[in-house]
């Protein structure tokens, strides 16, 4: 396809532009490992304490925490970096990104990819197979298709988030900080058992943000958990029904939060 | 010294501007206080008790030092490297005020705008949905005694991670590294006490509990009377040690400056 | 008769600026940028469009490339309807801006042009063909290989030229494209524009404050002021009709009163330096100059030639 061409011209570009600063490169990267690790290491403090937590024992814990962590990664290199968006219009550079023949987030998106947000994929990864080898799973063709479904859904959903929080500063150039509350609040979120959240946290997780999809859902149905939150575990296959809906729903804002910084024009 | 104090107010008048910006933060620390409050909750279904805390001092503490982050200013932050990068420090080295305090100033300024508008939101919220533990009056003013050592603490780690700025010409990692493992050695992410004893012990010794981990004790009633006196003994030595080497650093940076230009 | 290549007509915009209207409240206030333009430019032409700062030339480029849509008022740019067909537009549009740069800042210049390819979808021979003609017009080759943001500001400009021109647009907009530039490369840039006007038809609309670029380069003037287009002529036409005042500045050899000289008024006075200003068509710099030293010594001269600027205010004042 002739966009992904594109897509992966600026993003080499972008990549061999950064690592013209190997030094801040390396840094970066580093510090986004050790980001991971501290998200790491809060839930092994918790189980220096217990030994389950909602009903998830250790490894089922690490088991979420790697396949959340992965895809949140993922779209973290990505995309997150739409939110850029709100400093290209302040200086006014965005309007670059309007005068080219792509549409503006395929071309921001490329523009601003983040090799550099690397490490926050390779500590959850290592994460996830450590736990992919040590949880009870019932290993068959299903769950490995399971499995990568989920982690480039997971992506899609994490990225829509990201992409959706990002419109808003199309509005309101100072409320990125909400945006926070989304993407590493629901980075946050999803590394633990929903179960363990209060119900009206639960519902908005599941119908609103569904970032229940992302890790819990899918985990239940590979450890064999039977009616996680009171839903037949099949539900984890409408995972990639879900992403597909969010992708959908983050084309049409950010569409929406373009057209209105044509209209207005700050 | 009426002029720090002028710094300080002039930069509250600054941030209190940002009104979008405040409502925008206090929700995200609402949001990240429910979080945290609640899988905390899930390891009280099994303990009564984690290094002394009950459940209830578990999740005050969450909404206590959610409400405190931002006042202790945790988070990268380049305003003073970013002039160093870009060379504008050897004006402000020029002036016949002191760089340290001015800094100190403003971090006060901010400090004093936080306290109010991003400290008490969260934590109103989360006593709506929450049973959360007030402090006794004592307590009370302890802890506001407490919290001005700790921004004072705060400041002098976050102005010794910008003076890097003579030496690195990109701050940012090393800075994003320093105010993490500073926000999860001071309990930011989950109380110390929850950390495993030997963790604890070392957090302890650090800096960064004095940043928040004690002035939530001194708010949940964890210290009287000596306890309480060692606690800000603690606080004011890290303030010394961490200013005192402030100095120092910046006299050995000012000696071999290396102007940024262009 | 053929569609001129931008037809606009009726083109407004207005913005809705929030305004303090005491110390709490605020007021939504309708902000009038650009107010009912009729513009035709044929295919091929060369026009140049000035006005005072905030007058509403960014506006109105704006409007024509799809980066603002417009509140009122029709526009067609090569056919097509900017607002609507933005990414279709961008295809036959190359756009070079003064002050932001196009180019990939930390990558050799060479591969700002290979990217352009792929993004703008050139066929390979003919970006090739295209790369070469440029750059040896613009004198590029020891460059390429040179990081965009190690060159300097007249060789970026070359270079930014050549970019916009890869994939041969039928128009060229150039925003403010000389200035800062030294006077060498101001000319390299100004003879390159005029061949490939000439060589290759690209219509060419060229914002800037540099009279000299609109005096050697524009066969039209566009001239905008508070939204409304005042003025809309050869350039011969315009500064013939409108530049005909002019100012003496002399130092005299002390300060004194503001001098009285028949066909001239003083604007200014700065201790011993008073800037006279005159009309060319009714006494000449050296006449008015004897009237002066017949009353006082002067120790030092120099004439100012009308700038965009005043002569806009003039025309204004019309």
């Amino acid at each position: 396809m002739a966009s992904l061409s594109v897509w992966r011209r600026l993003v080499g570009a972008r990549v061999r532009a950064d690592w013209q600063y190997r030094t801040s490169f390396f840094l970066f990267l580093l510090s986004q490992t050790v980001v991971a690790c501290m998200d790491l290491a809060v839930v092994v403090s918790i189980f220096s304490q217990v030994d389950s937590l909602g009903g998830w024992s250790g490894v089922e814990v690490a088991l979420l925490f790697g396949l959340s962590g992965v895809p949140f990664g993922l779209a973290d290199m990505t995309i997150s970096q739409v939110e850029t968006a709100s400093r290209h219009i302040k200086a006014g550079t965005f309007d670059l990104f309007l005068l080219r023949p792509l549409p503006t987030l395929l071309h921001l998106s490329a523009t601003e990819f983040a090799l550099r947000r690397l490490g926050r994929v390779l500590q959850p990864l290592v994460v996830l197979l450590a736990a992919l080898v040590l949880a009870p799973i019932d290993w068959s063709l299903e769950t490995v298709v399971l499995l990568l479904t989920t982690l480039l859904s997971g992506t899609l959903v994490f990225g829509s988030v990201w992409v959706v929080t990002s419109s808003i500063s199309f509005w309101t150039v100072e409320s990125q900080e909400v945006a926070n509350a989304f993407t590493y609040g629901g980075s946050l979120a999803t590394g633990y058992p929903i179960d363990v959240l209060g119900t009206w946290l639960r519902r908005i997780l599941t119908f609103l943000v569904p970032l229940a999809f992302v890790a819990y859902f899918p985990a239940a149905r590979m450890l064999g958990r039977d009616e996680p939150l009171g839903q037949p575990s099949a539900i984890a296959w409408a995972t990639p029904l879900v992403a597909v809906a969010s992708v959908l729903v983050a084309r049409a804002v950010w569409s929406l939060a373009v057209r209105h910084h044509r209209s207005t024009g700050s | 010294m009426r002029l720090y104090v002028e710094v300080a107010r002039r930069t509250y008048a600054r941030i209190s501007t940002y009104r979008s910006a405040t409502v925008a933060g206090v929700f995200t620390n609402t949001v990240f206080g429910f979080l945290l409050a609640y899988i905390l909750l899930a390891v009280y279904r099994q303990r009564t008790d984690v290094g002394g805390f009950d459940a209830t001092d578990a999740v005050t503490f969450v909404f206590v030092a959610q409400g405190m982050l931002m006042v202790l200013g945790m988070f990268n932050d380049t305003e003073i490297a970013d002039r160093i990068a870009s060379g504008d420090v050897v004006v402000d080295l020029q002036r016949p005020y002191d760089h340290q305090a001015w800094w100190a100033g403003v971090s006060y300024g901010k400090a004093g705008y936080y306290a109010v508008f991003r400290g008490i939101p969260p934590f109103l919220v989360g006593a709506l949905v929450f049973h959360l533990r007030l402090p006794s009056v004592g307590d009370a003013a302890a802890f506001l005694v407490s919290v001005v050592l700790a921004v004072g603490v705060a400041f002098g780690w976050r102005y010794l991670l910008q003076l890097t700025a003579f030496w690195l010409l990109d701050v940012r990692g090393a800075n994003q590294l320093g105010w993490l493992a500073a926000q999860f050695l001071s309990g930011a992410f989950v109380p110390i006490v929850f950390f495993p004893d030997w963790l604890e012990v070392t957090a302890r010794a650090l800096p960064f509990a004095s940043m928040l981990q004690l002035p939530v004790e001194i708010w949940l009633g964890r210290h009287d009377g000596l306890s309480l006196v060692g606690v800000f003994a603690l606080q004011v030595g890290w303030v010394l040690a961490l200013v005192l080497a402030g100095r120092h650093v910046m006299g050995r940076a000012v000696r071999r400056v290396v102007v940024q230009g262009g | 008769m053929t569609e001129p290549v931008i037809d606009v007509a009726g083109l407004s915009k207005s913005f809705t600026v929030m305004r303090k209207a005491g110390r709490v409240r605020r007021r939504r206030e309708q902000m009038v940028a650009v107010a009912g333009i009729d513009l035709h430019i044929e295919r091929g032409a060369m026009v140049g469009y000035i006005g005072p700062n905030g007058a509403g030339k960014s506006t109105t480029i704006k409007m024509l490339t799809g980066i603002l849509v417009p509140t009122a008022g029709r526009v067609r740019v090569d056919g097509l309807e900017p607002s609507r067909a933005r990414t279709e537009l961008a295809k036959r549009i190359g756009v070079v801006f003064g002050q932001r740069s196009q180019l990939w800042w930390d990558l050799p210049l060479r591969d700002s042009f290979d990217l352009l390819r792929h993004v703008y979808r050139v066929p390979a021979e003919r970006h090739a063909a295209n790369l070469q003609r440029y750059a040896d017009g613009l004198d590029l080759g020891p460059l390429l290989d040179v990081p965009v943001r190690q060159l300097s500001l007249g060789q970026r400009m070359r270079g930014e030229l050549t970019a916009a021109l890869l994939h041969d647009p039928a128009i060229l907009l150039l925003d403010e494209p000389t200035i800062g530039l030294d006077v060498i490369s101001k000319e390299a840039v100004r003879e390159f524009l005029v061949a490939i006007n000439r060589d290759q038809g690209t219509t060419v609309l060229l914002t800037t404050h540099d009279l000299t670029d609109v005096e050697r380069l524009c066969e039209r003037l566009l001239i905008i002021d508070h939204g409304i287009l005042i003025e809309d002529g050869t350039v011969a036409g315009i500064t013939s009709r409108y530049g005909t005042e002019r100012t003496l500045v002399v130092d005299l050899a002390e300060p004194g009163e503001p001098l009285r000289i028949a066909g001239a008024a003083v604007t200014r006075v700065e201790g011993p330096r008073q800037w006279l200003r005159f009309r060319r068509d009714e006494v000449s710099a050296s006449e008015l100059l004897t009237r002066v030293t017949a009353q006082v010594e002067v120790r030092d001269l120099s004439v100012e030639e009308p700038d965009i600027e005043s002569i806009v205010r003039e025309i204004y004042r019309r």
